[in-house]
């Protein structure tokens, strides 16, 4: 008898545990709920930072999505094309048409350039600056602060503060679009990493009241406008504006440009490449010899 | 008439919360939202009442016949994690909408004393099934009923200018303090 107060008490609960244990295992195979393979396997291939650039809760949010169809194989805009085309094998979806973007600040008015209404002696953060009079101490209302609110919010080390404007090192972006959301001057956006060709100026201003304040800002002459050959480039609002479905990246509108506000000029004879500063906007007849040269 | 104030007796005056302090975790844990907290609650009425028919049956027909009692505890948490479990298995395929509603707060309650207490105070009074099923309901929903309200009066609380000393969590345990002794006023009002 005494043996069985060992023998019961063992069988008893190692009986109801393997029982239930059983039952469990049963259950589980019972409901199991079919989950999409390739749910797995798209999570697998997203890099799994959750930065949330995809505009999806985390990367499995993201998975969720591209799995159900709603979100293109393309969503994730940090893994850029190498992940596309990886989610795309798994979906059974070309990724032809991923093009890797990067953010890019649209302001070239650099301490020496650009004119200042006031010191400002306040916290290193645009978002403070712009709660003072005059939105910042910049005299261009549209002006990079340089206070560097975008250095702090990229989680990937890709803006720097330089001479007062924020550059953004295009190799080191993943276009999660944080800085894009965090500018208070909304003067960054997100643009083909590829592409060469980009107004770095984000003023609306005429002319005359850019000269005033900046010797780097876009006047809206137009010389580019009328010089590209792809009809590519519009001048909006005195703002050049480039439309990137027609743009070639030959970037004769950057060679033309007398403010030099627009990137990826070609390198060309000597001679255009001084003429771009030249302080004349209006005369054109000298640059269109350069066209030709080209 | 009894089955009637055994719920009662459940919600409000043996409160498992506010007069016994069993399920103090998730009561402070999951209570800074209402919505997060109702969900907490429905999932506990639902598994302490499943609970409370499992323990009694494991109980009176495993553990009596044998004479094995003092095996009560392990056998009831035995059952109770194989239940919720079961319980999680059978939510995400037959509603995955409460599945996702009810979320992490499901495999929690497997670590909820309150359920285990509902199930000892069961075999300790002799409940009856229907008795111990009743109970279980009860004391359930009374720990649903404490943690909305106590959601909703963080909630409100969130937003008020409490000394720098007292923020968050001590303020949340002087309010628990509080509703508890609010609580008290019920004691003694039904006697079974």
């Amino acid at each position: 008898m005494e043996i069985m107060n060992i023998v019961y008490p063992i069988l008893s609960i190692g009986g109801l545990g393997v029982v239930l244990g059983g039952a469990l295992g049963y259950a589980g195979k019972l409901f199991a709920v079919e989950e999409d393979p390739k749910l797995g396997e798209v999570l697998e291939a997203l890099p799994g930072a959750n930065c949330g650039g995809c505009g999806f809760p985390g990367c499995g949010g993201c998975a969720a999505a591209i799995v159900a169809g709603t979100a293109p194989v393309t969503a994730c805009p940090v893994g850029g094309a190498a992940v596309a085309e990886k989610i795309g094998s798994i979906m059974g979806v070309e990724a032809s048409s991923a093009e890797p973007m990067a953010a890019f600040v649209k302001c070239k008015g650099t301490c020496e350039v650009a004119k200042e209404k006031y010191t400002y002696f306040g916290l290193d953060d645009c978002v403070m600056a712009m709660q003072l009079a005059g939105a910042g101490a910049k005299s261009c209302s549209y002006g990079c602060l340089g206070l560097g609110s975008c250095k702090k919010a990229c989680g990937f080390g890709a803006i720097e503060i330089i001479d007062g404007v924020a550059v953004v090192d295009k190799e080191k972006c993943v276009a999660c679009g944080k800085c894009v959301s965090t500018c208070p001057k909304h003067i960054i956006e997100m643009l083909p990493a590829k592409k060469k060709v980009k107004v770095e100026c984000s003023s609306k201003d005429n002319g005359k009241g850019v000269m005033a304040v900046c010797s780097a800002g876009c006047i809206g002459c137009k010389i580019c406008e009328k010089n590209c050959p792809f009809d590519a480039v519009h001048v909006v609002d005195n703002l050049a504006v480039i439309d990137y479905e027609k743009c070639k990246s030959c970037g004769i509108c950057a060679n033309k440009c007398p403010k030099g506000v627009i990137t990826g000029k070609k390198p060309a004879p000597p001679k255009a490449e001084a003429k771009p500063n030249a302080e004349n906007a209006k005369k054109e007849e000298p640059k269109k010899e350069e066209a030709k040269s080209e | 008439m009894d089955l009637i104030l055994l719920v009662l007796a459940g919600i409000f005056v043996n409160n498992y919360v506010l007069s016994q302090f069993l399920g103090i975790c998730p009561f402070l844990g999951v209570s800074k939202k209402v919505e997060t907290a109702t969900g907490m609650g429905v999932a506990v009425i639902f598994v302490i009442t499943l609970a409370c028919a499992a323990t009694y049956l494991v109980y009176n027909f495993i553990l009596v016949p044998l004479d094995i009692t003092y095996l009560y505890n392990i056998a009831f948490i035995l059952v109770i994690a194989a239940l919720v479990q079961f319980v999680e298995m059978f939510l995400k395929k037959s509603s995955p909408s409460l599945y996702q509603a009810l979320g992490v707060f499901l495999p929690l309650i497997t670590t909820n004393c309150a359920v285990l207490g509902v199930a000892v105070v069961n075999m300790q009074n002799e409940y009856n099934f229907i008795w111990s099923v009743l109970n279980g309901i009860g004391s359930a929903a009374g720990f649903a009923l404490a943690i909305i309200l106590f959601a909703g009066i963080r909630e409100r609380i969130e937003f008020n200018d409490t000394p720098k000393a007292f923020d968050g969590f001590p303020m949340a345990l002087v309010t628990a303090g509080i509703m508890s002794i609010a609580f008290l006023g019920f004691s003694g009002l039904i006697k079974l």
